[in-house]
């Protein structure tokens, strides 16, 4: 073969050489099949350990009843005994610990999520005593009259 | 011997192919790792949603922005709450203001005010990612940064992924997103984190009403196998094949 057809083709096995040995390095050494499929299993394997490995940060309702026995013990014979302490208190990640005093929600739009009157038949949001936020006492926060841990018993 | 710089060069650029070739093929051909299985192979996580007990609080939107370290105002969210209200003259007003994040404590959609007597049914629906069995997100990744899990979750690796954006385009259902901080894909997965340790999801934990439940569908004794199997329940866009594990009670033909 002459010259100036192989020169070229040197060129171009060699630009295959170098992704392949660049690949060796680039490439994690986990990477490839792992599991039945080339189309949905073909990842790299540590990334699996990374995602379990993601803090934490909503600890549950049985670790908060550990320490406030008072308040939790009210709390799960009322109706809203089904209400995770952390969607109102925030989540517990470092408490007691690094955070004191967890941030407490007492807006009266946390309480509209779900007692806002809303007309909307086939939805269990009806079933849900509610009220007209804009006209229920509209500038009073609703823990003044009302106890969120036991909402069956007014507390003023 | 005599050398010139040329032949050295050609030797030397032959002996480096020579050496690479038969280990990179190797690698790349090779692709069967014998015995690498990852994630619990005898569980299947599956999620029910009953749409029936939703009442649109949010608080799933909330507790799984939290979690999952998602941009708080950012108009992204792992899984979001739908509101539906159907008139009675046929018409479908659906909103979604920030997902659901804050609940639904007005009865205006997109700045409109329905009459409560024009409403024939209204009803809120839950969506997050359907970790389907046919992902066509992974199909569609130019560099395997996306997968199913042997517990058949989809997981995005963020360290991998380049963020091209074709899952995002490629999901039928939008779950998929652009994460500002991170810079790559995002979308829910399953709360893998706690799954894998025996806690439940941040946003199945949040609800008050028990409307999400997740649970292994191998296990013929678990809750929400129990459901899947005599329940009555359907998946979002059944019609592209994608087979998603996440299954609605009660879910109206509206929902699209």
């Amino acid at each position: 073969m002459k010259k100036h057809v192989l020169r070229p083709l040197w060129v171009a096995i060699g630009l295959v050489a170098v992704v392949l040995v660049a690949r060796q390095f680039l490439v994690p050494p986990d990477f490839g099949v792992h599991g039945d499929s080339f189309t949905y299993n073909f990842y790299r394997l540590s990334n699996v350990q990374e995602w379990k490995d993601f803090p934490v940060k909503y600890q549950g309702q049985a670790s908060c009843v550990r320490c406030h026995e008072e308040n939790s013990a009210e709390h799960a014979t009322s109706k809203h005994a089904t209400i995770e302490c952390e969607n109102c208190h925030g989540p517990g990640v470092g408490h007691p610990k690094t955070v004191k005093k967890l941030p407490i929600d007492t807006s009266r739009e946390q309480c509209l999520r779900c007692h806002e009157y809303l007309a909307y038949p086939s939805s269990q949001r009806m079933t849900l005593p509610s009220v007209v936020g804009e006209k229920h006492r509209p500038r009073r926060e609703c823990r003044a009259c009302h106890n969120p841990h036991h909402p069956d018993r007014e507390d003023t | 011997m005599s050398c010139s710089r040329r032949d050295f060069m050609k030797k030397a650029l032959g002996t480096a192919v020579g050496a690479a070739l038969p280990a990179a093929t190797g690698a790349f051909l090779g692709p069967r790792d014998a015995g690498a299985s990852v994630g619990d192979a005898n569980k299947r996580w599956g999620f029910v949603v009953d749409t029936v007990k939703c009442t649109g609080c949010g608080f799933c939107v909330t507790a799984c922005k939290t979690e999952n370290e998602i941009p708080w105002d950012a108009p992204i969210t792992r899984t979001w709450v739908e509101r539906y209200v159907v008139t009675k003259d046929g018409e479908t007003h659906i909103d979604s203001p920030l997902g659901g994040r804050d609940g639904y404590i007005d009865d205006k959609i997109r700045g409109e005010s329905i009459d409560p007597d024009d409403i024939a049914k209204a009803f809120f629906v839950p969506k997050l990612c359907n970790q389907c069995d046919n992902p066509p997100c992974v199909q569609v990744c130019p560099v395997g940064a996306t997968y199913q899990t042997n517990d058949g979750v989809v997981l995005v690796d963020p360290k991998w992924c380049i963020g091209c954006g074709y899952c995002i385009m490629a999901c039928p259902y939008g779950v998929r997103f652009f994460h500002p901080v991170t810079k790559v894909a995002d979308k829910c997965n399953f709360c893998y984190h706690r799954i894998t340790q025996g806690m439940e999801a941040a946003c199945v934990q949040a609800c008050p009403f028990e409307a999400r439940l997740m649970g292994d569908l191998n296990d013929p004794e678990d809750p929400v196998a129990k459901i899947v199997a005599t329940q009555r329940v359907s998946v979002l866009k059944d019609e592209y094949g994608t087979k998603p594990k996440v299954f609605y009670l009660g879910l109206d033909q509206k929902v699209r």
